[in-house]
């Protein structure tokens, strides 16, 4: 498979963390590409939206990741979050098929977006799909009126999506993030417990408080914040919500 | 000739340490290792809660009367200058580990022959008077370590102090950094040490009295006279130190009298405990063995011996607490390892110490330092790293880089320093500010800051850009000037020291035949990186002031910087520890001592950063330097691995002072459960020493903790707040503002 790799294409990079600890198992090299088509109120990445970013080929991106093995040894590897990775599946494909390789675990950090949009599409993503050990899926709201509101598209896709690594037994973590007011509504968290519950491969089902810290982000860029006045999401809050997704 | 087999030494194995002083060879033929897990801990017993309230009461009444709680005005310190004190006159039974550096906890000594001028400054500091007889002794009579310096000292030397291009001499304080083996106290009693050193007395030299030989048997008589002091000391506590201890809590306790010698003697900037961990394991296992106490009485004998050290207190200058802020002494206690054979060192008491710090609540003293290697019991890591992310007053050391140079019984004796237990003694140096060295390449010798012609009156750049090979060629020559002067000033005052303030108590616990290393160090690390690399890589223009002397920089276009794991700065890293070093090792160093370099600055980045100008890599005149080896506030961009991988790079046997490096992490940032964060605190520890880098402090909490405690130091919960600052902790709420505000500036690790 893999004669037919271009390692030497080009991705469009927006920042490189070499210390990510909470998007994957263990001890992670998060690359955050640029480009994104979504537009969350809440999103804690704008500048990735214009696409500008910086270019690294597939191999010399893995070449700078490598210097970061002796930090995975018992748990840890590549994490692609965005922007939206599956914005860039040939590079990403090109990434991890360097990283398998060596035996690295790989995760996509994704909002499920783009998923099924061609025939030519999907046949990328199983390819992709069979180089990637998880998919860290954002379902920003089950509600799909909440969530057209909420990041501008329809969450049919999304749903697909999960529906689809669920049925090739692809490792997944479904995450929400609870912004008060606006997605911590008990019946969308119930029916995103009930949706959950139809996944076979669901690792872990994660809560990620809505927190402040992007507002900088948005201001330096001169876009109006639309959640201004929006509070973060109390621990009592959080750990309701918790409990509902996670009920048995 | 001791007898060898004495009861105190009964159950023990081992030949070799019965025949000579060897207390590794004691370890290592009878230690225990543990592999297993903390739940075999016991909490405090009743005593150890109703002492350390005392104790908390009186720290709280210290910091309300503004830093000090009592000091001597009258007496001088000394082994026997005062009757037994206690924490609590009433509780004193509850009290199983006993000695005061004077009559009264947190009372502070007056200690003049480091300096009468600094000890009567430190009392008139806190409003107390000394007494007026002191005076006309030590100025008429008797000649202070101060004073011998200040008589020698040259203009030049006294020109690169006033200008702050070095900074911290031990020209007004203790030089500290000497461990003495305070276990050799317990493993033989004083009468044999005694013994031990009349023999090393009697052969001194062939009866040629060369000055070498002549100085030597007068420090050997100060010894003697010291260990037959340390006797009397004990005495005064009902104890009878001559022979060995028969038990644990004798053992806990002659090795305590030990060190309470050192810190009733003398003011070091650093005094440190060492590496007592193991070697107390041995007593406590074999009374447990023996049943003759509990786990739970072994837990409190460890938890009075380690409140002892959270009190050590010293009279210090205005000046001093600047450079050292929040009033440490490196009480530095370490714990783990791995033999010389393989076997890890980690015993059950090696918990107990870590221990401490939930039966009694985090503390910065002693400052707990883990000897680490990724090779350590899973067990132990895990534990280590949950103290750590819990209490944030944990440092790690990497026992993989050390043990090569200095075996497996080296203690640490300042902040992250490796010396050789009972075999070494260090001659402390504070440091040069090369990011003031690079100005002065710069202006020709003269300082930005005070305008006068410090360093040699070279040719000044006069280009409107600075060009990459003119800056180093000048750099180079300047830093050849500036090493020179730096180790000659060093030599001096080590001298006097030796002279006027000798460490007998300490020394008469280390072999008469002592290694000796000459301890340098870097200040301005980062700031002279990534100011070459902007030179280097973007454009550096020069902006003068009507004298023509370059006061700022318009750095224009981007560059590397250290911190991101980026060759093109690390390489200029690597580079300028390398030169450093070469030109230092050049000179002669005081008793043909080793010389080594560090790249750590304590709290004193504050301070170097004031008397400091503005610097081609953007850093602004008065703003602190980063402290230690860490890369620069702001220039870490790619997260905390690269930063560390940049540290990384380092060579230690380039640094064999140290290489000290702090870091931040936001607990949310580090994992979902605490199990997680447990397990990934230490894959980061396996991974950043597994690359060969020395030192890391690992703080745990958000950057809204800290503002809330510096707005709010009144709230219960931060009145032992602690945080590792570069070399040692601190309680957060005893650093100057200033040095708050620094602590919250610096990047803190929390990617959401």
């Amino acid at each position: 498979m893999n004669e037919n790799i271009d390692f030497d294409i080009t991705g469009n990079v927006s920042k490189l963390e070499s210390f990510g600890l909470v998007d994957g198992p263990g001890v992670r090299f998060v690359v955050f590409l640029s480009g994104c088509n979504m537009r969350c109120k809440f999103c804690h990445n704008p500048e990735t939206w214009s696409g500008k970013g910086e270019q690294w080929t597939a191999k010399k991106l893995f070449e700078h990741i490598r210097r970061y093995k002796d930090y995975w040894k018992k748990n840890g590897g590549i994490t692609v979050s965005g922007g939206e990775p599956l914005l860039q599946m040939p590079f990403v494909k090109a990434l991890f098929t360097l990283a398998k390789k060596e035996n690295i675990h790989t995760a996509i950090d994704t909002s499920g977006q783009p998923f099924g949009s061609s025939a030519d599409w999907m046949s990328e993503f199983e390819q992709l799909a069979e180089v990637t050990d998880l998919f860290i899926l954002d379902i920003k709201d089950m509600n799909p009126e909440g969530h057209k509101a909420l990041t501008g598209f329809d969450n049919a896709n999304i749903v697909e999506m999960a529906r689809w690594l669920s049925d090739h037994g692809k490792k997944m973590w479904i995450r929400h993030v609870l912004v008060p007011g606006i997605t911590d509504r008990e019946e969308d968290l119930i029916a995103l417990h009930d949706f959950i519950s139809t996944l076979k491969t669901v690792e872990r089902a994660e809560i990620l408080p809505y927190h402040t810290f992007a507002i900088p982000k948005w201001e330096e860029l001169g876009i109006e914040y639309p959640l201004k006045d929006v509070p973060v999401p109390t621990e009592d809050e959080i750990k309701r919500a918790e409990d509902i997704i996670n009920k048995k | 000739m001791i007898k060898e087999n004495i009861e105190a030494w009964d159950g023990f194995e081992g030949r070799i340490w019965k025949k000579e002083i060897n207390v590794r060879d004691f370890i290592q033929k009878n230690y225990r290792p543990y592999d297993g897990d903390e739940s075999f801990l016991e909490g405090p017993t009743e005593a150890t809660d109703k002492l350390w309230g005392i104790v908390q009461k009186l720290q709280k009444e210290e910091r309300a009367k503004g830093g000090v709680l009592d000091m001597e005005t009258k007496v001088v310190s000394g082994l026997t200058a005062y009757g037994a004190g206690y924490i609590s006159e009433e509780d004193k039974d509850l009290e199983k580990i006993v000695g005061l550096q004077t009559d009264k906890p947190l009372k502070r000594a007056f200690m003049p022959f480091g300096g009468i001028k600094m000890a009567e400054q430190a009392c008139e500091a806190y409003g107390y008077t000394p007494d007026p007889e002191l005076h006309k002794i030590f100025n008429e009579y008797v000649t202070t370590h101060n004073q011998g310096v200040f008589d020698a000292y040259t203009p030049e030397m006294k020109s690169v102090r006033h200008n702050k291009i070095i900074t911290g001499l031990p020209d007004t304080y203790g030089r500290g950094r000497i461990v003495g083996d305070y276990r050799r106290v317990a493993l033989y009693g004083i009468d044999y040490l005694i013994e031990q050193k009349k023999k090393d007395f009697n052969n001194t030299g062939d009866g040629t009295m060369t000055e070498d030989v002549i100085r030597l048997r007068e420090e050997i008589s100060k010894q003697i006279k010291a260990l037959n002091g340390m006797k009397e000391m004990a005495k005064i506590y009902g104890y009878d130190i001559s022979q060995p201890a028969k038990n644990a809590h004798e053992a806990v306790q002659w090795l305590y009298f030990g060190y309470l010698a050192a810190i009733k003697t003398q003011n070091g900037a650093a005094m440190s405990v060492g590496r007592v961990s193991t070697f107390l394991d041995i007593y406590i296992q074999r009374d447990l063995d023996k049943g003759i106490i509990t786990e739970k009485e072994a837990q409190e004998l460890i938890d009075h011996l380690v409140m002892k050290f959270r009190i050590v207190k010293f009279a210090r200058i205005t000046s001093y607490n600047q450079l050292f802020s929040g009033d440490p002494v490196w009480a530095t206690l370490e714990v783990a390892g791995i033999g010389v054979d393989g076997r890890s060192m980690v015993t059950k008491n090696d918990f107990r110490f870590l221990h401490t710090l939930e039966n009694m609540g985090p503390s910065p003293e002693p400052n707990m330092t883990v000897l680490y290697s990724s090779a350590l019991p899973d067990n132990f890591k895990k534990y280590a790293s949950k103290i750590s992310i819990n209490t944030s007053s944990v440092q790690y050391e990497n026992d993989d880089v050390m043990k090569p140079y200095w075996g497996d019984d080296y203690s640490i004796c300042c902040c992250v320093s490796a010396t050789q237990t009972g075999k070494e003694m260090q001659f402390f140096g504070a440091r040069a500010n090369l990011a003031k060295c690079l100005l002065y390449a710069i202006n020709g010798g003269v300082d930005a800051k005070t305008h006068e012609q410090c360093g040699p009156m070279m040719r000044p750049i006069t280009s409107e850009y600075l060009d990459y090979y003119e800056v180093m060629d000048k750099f180079d020559k300047m830093m050849d000037w500036l090493a020179s002067t730096y180790v000659n000033a060093l030599n001096l005052i080590h001298y006097m020291h030796d002279k006027y303030f000798y460490e007998a108590a300490e020394m008469a616990l280390i072999d008469t035949d002592v290694r000796r290393t000459f301890a340098t160090g870097i200040a301005g690390f980062s700031h002279v990186v990534d100011s070459l690399s902007a030179i280097k890589y973007a454009k550096v223009k020069t902006i003068r002031d009507a004298d023509g002397n370059v006061i700022h920089f318009k750095t224009e276009g981007d560059f590397p910087r250290y911190g991101n794991d980026d060759d093109r700065a690390d390489d200029i890293a690597v580079w300028l520890l390398g030169t450093f070093l070469d030109k230092i090792k050049k000179h002669h160093t005081y008793r043909n001592s080793e010389p080594t370099t560090s790249i750590l600055t304590i709290t004193s980045n504050v301070v170097y950063g004031k008397a400091t100008a503005d610097l081609p890599d953007g850093r602004l005149a008065g703003e602190p330097l980063a402290p230690g080896a860490n890369p620069s506030y702001g220039a870490e961009k790619n997260g905390l691995l690269a930063s560390l991988n940049s540290v990384a790079k380092l060579p230690y046997h380039w640094a064999l002072d140290g290489i000290s490096n702090t870091q931040t992490i936001n607990p949310e940032a580090l994992g979902h459960t605490p199990q997680e964060r447990i397990d990934n605190l230490v894959q980061v520890m396996d991974g950043y020493f597994d690359k060969g880098a020395h030192h890391l402090n690992v703080n745990v909490f958000g950057t809204e903790k800290l503002i809330d405690a510096m707005e709010h130091p009144e709230k219960e919960e931060y009145a032992n707040f602690t945080i590792r600052v570069s070399g040692y902790a601190v309680k957060f709420i005893d650093l100057t503002r200033e040095q708050q505000l620094d602590v919250i500036s610096r990047t803190c690790h929390a990617t959401l």
